[in-house]
């Protein structure tokens, strides 16, 4: 067995299926930002703030960020540890991707709830 | 009739500081010979050009190679399947070290293949006679057990090249398959608990190159999904 | 030479076949020092190739099954020359070692009620010959011998066995009293020279088909340790009897299994007649090989061969169908789509007959112990010196060999070897060491070469060797062919006495090792050649225009081969099994 701190859930088996159920949410995610966009053809900042205030949709939202946080970071480990032979700038570019992604997460919550 | 362009990797290490392309002029005399005839066509003109080779049957797994881009076994590799506009290219097995001209060695892809303890684990006592198994449970061994350890899947795969030391690689979790599919191995969870970190199965990407060169029409990428089913059967 | 690196182990096992890995796999968990040391990694072995099966009386598929009427076959099928202690103790022993390997891993195709699936094989009867075909050998698909090693090799994996991979053994090295005390070894990969010492060197070698140029042995089956015995002085015995396997595909001489007659395919000539039925009315396609490989060349001969030249015979599958090939047969299937371009379930294969075992070898008693014998006749012992498998003559095949015994033989007395060394070494083994001059002598030969200058090249000397073998030892031979053979051989072991290696580099030079082989191919042909000059009947493989009859009054013996007179003698058979009757010999008939 293969031991490795950095990743997700330090076990393949949970950062696999992470990745996977992260997948989903961000499929059926996508699926309904693009429905409301089609049947919404005059959208205007009334309706799309609309949409955003009600809680269901910023639970829902939420659920999307963390979903692709999860599969961006299990992902990106993923392409870190194959490319990046070297330890030092392994975990560097590592901690810088994950900074990112944390960056974008409290944005995101801001956006969210900041209105 | 013209003769078969051949270019060869060469590289002897008490001679050479940098591996080359060598061209060789072999006259098959218009037959479709296998690659392992070439070689040792080759091999009249050159003495010291190195490859493997034993049963030229394709059933020992020495002589696996690349030819024009693929991975296969020489012996069992007519012209007719890869030679384009009469020129072979013909190089080692990629991703390993290599020793001497098609030599390469295999020691990482043995250690993976050790790794996943390849042989049968069975903690009861055995019976005076075999250990009965239905023609059902034995027909879950058909296309894992037929390895031949020749390496054209694992040296094919692009996770195997990136992470040779910790992804077992797919001829390894084949004959892992192999194992936790036998009815009389009684070491499945241990072997499971072995294989649940985020390299030895988890870095198949499902590319599928091991598929498309097995010269024994094995199917690696399958069994890695089946391990994959075991252990979330057993985790959840 | 004392520059030489040393190993010491207490037994050094050179070969990683079947036979090889067996022995080691005993002392491996004994706990002894032990080593493999194999030209190649051990699943490249040729043990790999097998295919249709191992006979042995489990019971299986005919609960009633008998190891006697095993062993009866395996003496008759022998033409009466095999030992009857060694077929005894290998039928008998048989089924512990094939229950052994089952619980080792190895993946048996099955029968419903979950029992190991067997298949009839040639030769094979039930009730000494009076009840019909029997199904004795038990097979996993029609990879049996790829099943059989690799489980072989995890289990020593399993148990730690230390393993010298891709070493090649160049000479045995002898002590003073003329005890074998280890060997000198080539690692290939670097190209550096080791003396090996140990108590019990075992050679597990394998065979040496490549003597011949149609065979369907593997390129590596060069009987090293056939040369490595002889070069040292050791007898060799029954090196006259080749078999030749009925189904070697025409041209390529890849093996197809005695299996697919098992299964019920059959040999057909020009006429499309089932020949074989006038030759061997009651077994027909399942008679003993020698029988069958002789009838196919006697209808070739007799203008009833298949194709333009009309130089084979086709053997048929299609009326199986394609469930049974691909279950039972589905390797035969690729090999025939590969090598002969056929596809089995459609059209027929090409066959001839092809050379595939040497029955001949080392003599050994069932423990693996080398035998050698003195100017009175009487067998000595070879202080350690140890073979089992095909380079042993141990002798359970006499003159020809039972389709499916090969393997047996692999396990049984490779495991009989394994056990017999290590009751040894825990009695205490005290050879006296090498000196410097014993070693120098077995570099002999490697330092020849190492500083050759001059001469002809490897490869033409091999083709021409293979070429006399083919012409002059094949399926039937005569006096007068063999003569001139004898003669040819002689001068070409002064031509390859002073052949060329043009490449002296060390890392993977495998020049130098088609070198070392081409030295034992050369020992292991003029061995055959004389043998089968003097061996003056026809027995089993052995067959001869000028005397077709077998000649038990006279040749009702082993012939031991002296290599440093190059005399023929001859040595008495085994009549005295210990718990069963002795069969006496009969007239053989299929």
């Amino acid at each position: 067995m293969v031991t490795n701190i950095t990743s997700f859930g330090r076990s393949g088996l949970s950062d696999w299926l992470m990745q996977r159920v992260s997948a989903v949410i961000l499929a059926i995610y996508t699926v309904f930002i693009v429905a409301f966009l089609l049947f919404n053809p005059d959208l205007d900042y009334y309706a799309w703030s609309g949409l955003f205030n009600q809680t269901w949709m910023r639970i829902f939202s939420l659920l999307a960020f963390v979903a692709l946080a999860a599969h961006a970071w299990i992902g990106l480990w993923t392409v870190t540890t194959d490319y990046l032979k070297s330890t030092r700038l392994r975990v560097g570019v590592q901690a810088v991707i994950i900074l990112g992604i944390f960056v974008y997460l409290v944005w995101g919550i801001q956006i969210l709830w900041g209105a | 009739m013209s003769n078969l362009q051949v270019s060869v990797y060469r590289y002897n290490p008490e001679t050479d500081s940098a591996p080359y392309m060598q061209e060789f002029q072999v006259d098959t005399k218009g037959r479709d010979v296998m690659v392992l005839d070439v070689l040792h066509m080759m091999k009249e003109q050159d003495s010291g050009l190195a490859f493997r080779r034993s049963c030229r049957e394709g059933v020992c797994g020495s002589d696996g190679m690349n030819m024009n881009g693929k991975n296969g076994l020489a012996c069992i590799t007519p012209l007719s399947d890869v030679v384009k506009n009469n020129k072979l290219v013909l190089r080692p097995l990629p991703g390993l070290p290599v020793i001497r001209d098609m030599v390469v060695d295999m020691g990482l892809f043995y250690k993976q293949y050790e790794r996943i303890q390849p042989y049968l684990q069975n903690d009861t006592p055995p019976p005076a006679i075999e250990r009965l198994q239905s023609p059902e449970e034995r027909d879950k061994l058909d296309g894992l057990y037929e390895c031949i350890l020749c390496a054209c899947c694992s040296t094919s795969c692009p996770s195997f090249w990136w992470n040779p030391e910790k992804f077992v690689g797919p001829a390894g979790l084949l004959q892992s398959y192999r194992f936790l599919a036998d009815s009389r191995d009684t070491a499945t969870s241990e072997r499971l608990s072995n294989l649940e970190d985020p390299f030895s199965v988890f870095r198949c990407r499902g590319i599928m190159n091991c598929v498309a060169v097995c010269p024994k029409g094995l199917n690696p990428t399958r069994a890695i999904g089946k391990i994959r089913e075991m252990l979330l059967a057993d985790a959840t | 030479m004392s520059n030489l690196r040393s190993l010491t182990f207490d037994a050094i096992i050179i070969g990683g076949g079947g036979a090889g890995l067996r022995a080691a796999l005993e002392l491996a968990k004994s706990g002894k020092k032990t080593a493999v040391l194999s030209k190649v990694f051990p699943t490249r072995s040729h043990t790999v190739s097998a295919q249709g099966g191992i006979t042995c009386a489990i019971a299986s598929d005919d609960p009633n099954d008998d190891w006697r009427w095993h062993m009866y076959d395996t003496v008759k099928g022998g033409d009466y020359i095999a030992d009857q202690d060694a077929a005894e103790y290998m039928c008998s022993e048989g089924p512990k070692a094939v229950f052994e390997l089952e619980h080792m891993g190895l993946p048996f195709s099955r029968l419903d009620n979950g029992r190991i699936y067997q298949r009839p094989f040639g030769g094979q009867s039930k009730n000494f010959g009076e009840g019909g075909q029997a199904a004795r050998t038990c097979a996993a698909a029609d990879r049996t011998g790829h099943a059989l090693l690799h489980t072989l090799y995890q289990n020593n994996l399993k148990n730690d066995t230390v393993f010298l991979n891709e070493w090649y053994a160049v000479d045995l090295v002898k002590n003073a009293s003329g005890d074998v005390v280890g060997c000198i070894a080539m690692c290939i990969e670097t190209g550096e020279v080791v003396h090996v010492k140990s108590k019990a060197t075992v050679l597990a070698t394998g065979g040496a088909g490549r003597i011949y140029a149609s065979t369907t042995n593997a390129l590596i089956n060069t009987g090293d340790g056939i040369g490595m015995a002889l070069r040292a002085g050791f007898p060799m015995q029954d090196m006259e009897m080749w078999q030749f396997h009925p189904t070697g595909i025409y041209g390529a001489g890849t093996l197809v299994t005695e299996g697919c007659r098992g299964e019920g395919g059959y040999l057909i000539n020009k006429d499309g007649e089932r020949f074989m039925e006038r030759y061997a009315p009651n077994a027909k396609d399942l008679a003993g090989r020698d029988v069958v490989a002789r009838s196919m060349v006697m209808e070739i001969l007799e203008g009833r061969g298949c194709g333009e030249k009309g130089d084979h015979v086709f053997l048929k599958l299609d009326h199986l169908g394609e469930e049974v090939l691909g279950k039972r047969l589905p390797g035969i299937v690729e090999l025939s789509k590969t090598f002969a371009h056929v596809d089995p379930a459609k059209d027929p294969i090409p066959v001839v007959p092809t050379c595939h075992y040497m029955m001949g070898g080392i003599p050994t008693n069932i423990h693996g112990q080398a035998i050698t014998m003195d100017e009175s006749g009487n067998d000595h012992i070879v202080n350690g010196l140890f073979a089992c498998g095909e380079a042993a003559c141990v002798s359970v095949h006499g003159a020809n060999r039972l389709g499916g015994n090969s393997l047996l033989d692999l396990v049984v007395f490779g495991r009989a070897a394994g056990m017999f060394i290590e009751g040894a070494l825990n009695a205490g083994i005290e050879y006296l060491d090498a000196s410097e001059s014993d070693i120098e002598s077995a570099m002999k030969r490697i330092t020849r070469w190492n500083e050759s200058e001059g001469g002809e090249s490897i490869p033409e000397l091999k083709a021409e060797l293979q070429d006399i073998m083919q012409t002059s030892f094949g399926v039937f031979r005569e006096e007068k062919n063999m003569l001139e053979g004898v003669d040819k051989l002689a001068l070409l072991r002064e031509r390859i006495a002073n052949a060329h290696l043009p490449d002296k580099s060390n890392a993977f030079n495998t020049a130098r090792v088609e070198a070392l082989e081409l030295d034992n191919l050369m020992e292991v042909a003029e061995a055959t050649a004389i043998a089968a000059l003097e061996r003056k009947e026809s027995r089993g493989a052995h067959s001869r225009y000028d005397y077709p009859d077998r000649d038990d009054v006279n040749w009702l013996k082993h012939s031991l081969f002296f290599p440093a007179t190059k005399e023929l003698k001859k040595r008495d058979v085994n009549f005295k099994p210990k718990t069963v009757d002795t069969f006496e010999p009969k007239v053989r008939t299929y």
